[in-house]
């Protein structure tokens, strides 16, 4: 390898910079290294491993955890692509773990339990990147104040139902434009407001944006989810449950991947969105008891 | 005339915004329709080479793109681009199974070099360094699990190293970059291929 110089400004820089080559691309929950390998041949551009996607963590209930290290090795070694893997919020000792196989993202996720109900992990102690789940700005720019190098939307996992995703995108947008229409001398109230430093709050009402790249995750389950994702202003897709609780994994994969290069093209979609079997069975979340979206924020 | 920039997937943005710097026109080159555009030079940007050779074949551009390289048009492609234009692609290693060739490449092919995909290892393995290339003297090189050239043809000249091993290279109108220039705030490699 060459110098690796691993000052923390520099290894924040390169961290926020993979997440750069991920946008326009689809990531995937894979539980096993076929599917892990379906997901590539299909045209992901990085999969998370995980032993259970979220339908069935819902569905099992109990506490659920890190996935075994030996798990996850196997799908690194099944596929080329960058490899997620995911820690309980706040459970810094997983994410060592991770950080230790050498993954290449650590998601420190709702969808697992978390594993405290203060404080989210100090994610400016460790070299390895991390994306985190975002309702709002406030949680957007709290994770990132905390390390985080990737955002994506909380949405509700497990669920084949898009709205929540939607709605979090909707508002991080409107806060930001709203931060934008701000006078300089009001941003220090919108700090304390948001909760959140105001240096960061500084950088959206300059760039307009976050300071990392911002991807929709939560309840994606069809060609037209992840278009209207993008169309929405996400600069790319997480896709949990969706693809392989579906009738043809393959084909949806790589119909979700059309549909998120081709996102303004309505023809294309509509190509795509033909015959592809059964969509995962939704549930809505007023049927459901658990949020996963009201964890840590 | 515009440079296109192939927008598949990956940091495309970024390479339109480094051409806009250095006040070159360009447009995002999507589909096999968007080949109807004016362009004389392209540029693959990075991302996920699987993915983006994937598409490109999917969307017809494959054979369109690498017929206009073969004829001249400057061509720069970084990192994944820089994979997409290699005669042959080599893995990481790591890989137990064997995967079909449609997810090796190699895809474009013009450029006579063998390319080793991941070479520096997983994301703990990415690094930011400075170094000469060519005529131009401290280039920043932001090198994202990165590919580099493991061997080059005659034709293919080398213009940069980095402990060794060559991380960017020409050949012809065509230049290969194992690193990121569209991420660091010099523009003088997108300056002198606006020139090409």
């Amino acid at each position: 390898m060459a110098e690796t110089p691993q000052n923390p400004e520099e290894r924040a820089r390169l961290n926020r910079e993979l997440a750069q080559m991920l946008k326009g691309g689809v990531i995937m929950d894979v539980t096993t290294p076929e599917q892990a390998r379906i997901a590539e041949e299909a045209g992901a551009a990085a999969v998370m491993a995980l032993e259970r996607i979220p339908a069935d963590i819902r569905a099992a209930g109990g506490v659920s955890r890190m996935s075994d290290p030996k798990m996850i090795k196997g799908i690194q070694e099944a596929v080329s692509i960058p490899v997620m893997a995911k820690c309980r919020i706040g459970h810094f000792v997983e994410a060592q773990v991770l950080q230790a196989i050498d993954i290449d993202y650590i998601d420190e996720s709702e969808v697992l339990s978390p594993a405290d109900d203060v404080y989210h992990i100090d994610k400016t102690a460790f070299a390895v990147p991390f994306v985190c789940g975002a309702r709002n700005l406030g949680e957007a720019l709290r994770r990132i104040a905390e390390g985080a190098s990737m955002i994506r939307t909380k949405g509700e996992p497990g669920t084949g139902d898009v709205v929540q995703a939607v709605s979090h995108m909707r508002l991080i947008n409107a806060e930001i434009r709203h931060v934008q229409s701000l006078r300089a001398d009001e941003l220090f109230e919108e700090a304390k407001r948001l909760e959140v430093p105001v240096g960061l709050v500084r950088y959206v009402h300059q760039h307009g944006k976050l300071p990392v790249v911002n991807f929709a995750a939560g309840g994606v389950a069809t060609p037209a989810d992840a278009a209207l994702m993008m169309q929405l202003g996400a600069e790319g897709v997480f896709v949990g449950s969706g693809i392989f609780k579906s009738g043809n994994p393959a084909k949806r994969a790589r119909a979700i991947v059309g549909a998120v290069t081709n996102y303004r093209d309505p023809q294309v979609i509509a190509e795509l969105s033909e015959d592809l079997g059964e969509a995962m069975v939704g549930i809505n979340k007023d049927e459901i008891d658990l949020l996963m979206a009201e964890r840590g924020k | 005339m515009a440079t296109a920039v192939l927008a598949l997937q990956g940091a495309f943005e970024e390479h339109e915004r480094a051409l806009a710097d250095v006040g070159e026109a360009s447009f995002e080159l999507r589909s096999a329709a968007d080949l109807a555009r004016p362009f004389d030079r392209l540029v693959l940007p990075g991302g996920e080479s699987t993915v983006q050779g994937k598409l490109l074949r999917e969307e017809g551009l494959l054979s369109p793109l690498r017929e206009r390289i073969a004829a001249g048009m400057p061509v720069l492609g970084t990192c994944a681009g820089l994979i997409l234009l290699a005669r042959a692609v080599e893995g990481d290693g790591s890989r137990k199974s064997a995967p079909d060739a449609a997810q090796t490449g190699p895809w474009i092919g013009t450029l006579d070099v063998v390319v080793k995909r991941n070479a520096y290892g997983r994301q703990l393995g990415s690094f930011h360094t400075e170094g000469q290339l060519g005529d131009l003297a401290h280039v920043p090189m932001t090198f994202i699990r990165a590919p580099f050239v493991a061997s080059a043809g005659p034709a293919v000249d080398v213009l940069a190293t980095v402990d060794g091993r060559a991380v960017a290279v020409r050949q012809g109108a065509q230049i290969g970059l194992a690193f990121h220039p569209e991420l660091d705030a010099d523009r003088r490699i997108h300056k002198s291929f606006a020139k090409l």
